[in-house]
């Protein structure tokens, strides 16, 4: 039983340290790109459409980084599949 | 593939929630299709107006990205946005789940989006040009453009998946914790990601698209000078 507590302790500290960075640094490069994006558009009100299309896809591509985070962060929490070793 | 999913089974087939959630999406379209271009008038009613502009909205945002290109890609990425809007608002009527938060589901569309790229690119320029644009830096880079086309498509599926359950998972999580209506302001988030996400998997289909078409453009334009 000590294996599973320790086990049980690992994952959710790695789980949530995992979580706790992998949204901390898209955050970061979120708001770069937003405050680049809004520079961009106050220097060229003009060019807004393009502008923000590509702020979109940008940000999209930015927070799936968070999200391939959150995927790894919710097998390990509910379908690790080491935890079959451990089991057996 | 969760055993509670599963509804029923045809022959050795399992329907899944998901498919039957689908179908159910399918159903709706056609009949909607059909019901509303049964009577097309000159001069439009309301209704036809409204849908008017939804096809030249989503035919302008085409001709952004793929100027030119609108007439021969709306129907692929016309059909993927408004499968996905429909797919992920889906979620928000009690007792039905987004079929797009199931992975098999967005790996299904990401699938058809890699095959699309390919389709529309060979049928640009044909197969040799079009192979060789993957030569076409340098040949050195070979692996590494099969390994971008085959890892954007991963993270095409795994983008939508992971944003639709995220969102799910998050409404029930703050329902377990804190009770009734307190998820209502995650629900309204859920409307405006679902809106996103599904813009973001059509554009991001397009581009796709649009980089196979314009890779043999730019193969064919410095061609001569190359060879």
């Amino acid at each position: 039983m000590k294996d599973m507590s320790l086990f049980a302790l690992f994952s959710t500290v790695g789980a949530l340290l995992a979580i706790a960075l992998g949204v901390m640094f898209p955050a970061l490069a979120m708001g770069r790109s937003i405050s680049r994006a809004l520079d961009a558009l106050a220097r060229q009100p003009e060019a807004e459409k393009s502008i923000l299309r590509a702020l979109f896809i940008g940000l999209a591509m930015v927070e799936s980084l968070a999200i391939y985070v959150l995927v790894i962060v919710l097998i390990v929490l509910f379908r690790n599949p080491l935890l079959a070793y451990l089991l057996k | 593939m969760d055993e509670n999913n599963i509804l029923f089974r045809i022959g050795p087939l399992l329907i899944t929630n998901a498919v039957a959630t689908t179908w159910g999406i399918m159903a709706a379209l056609v009949l909607l299709c059909w019901q509303s271009t049964r009577r097309l008038k000159l001069s439009p009613d309301r209704w036809q107006s409204v849908l008017e502009g939804v096809v030249l909205t989503m035919q302008n945002a085409i001709d952004d990205i793929a100027p030119g290109k609108s007439q021969r890609l709306l129907p692929f990425v016309g059909s993927l946005w408004i499968y996905l809007v429909l797919a992920n608002l889906t979620g928000l009527i009690p007792g039905l789940h987004s079929p797009t938060g199931q992975l098999a589901v967005t790996s299904g569309l990401a699938i058809l989006v890699f095959l699309a790229t390919h389709w529309f690119g060979i049928r640009e320029a044909g197969w040799l040009p079009y192979l060789r644009h993957y030569l076409q830096p340098n040949p050195i880079l070979l692996p590494f453009n099969v390994i971008s086309e085959l890892s954007r498509t991963l993270a095409l599926a795994i983008r939508l998946f992971g944003n639709i359950m995220s969102l799910e998972m998050a409404a029930l999580l703050v329902l377990l914790v804190a009770g009734l209506l307190v998820p209502v302001p995650l629900l309204m988030l859920h409307v405006v990601e679902a809106l996103v996400q599904a813009y973001i998997f059509g554009v991001l289909a397009l581009v796709y698209i649009a980089g196979g078409l314009e890779s043999h453009a730019a193969t064919r334009s410095d061609g001569g000078t190359a060879s």
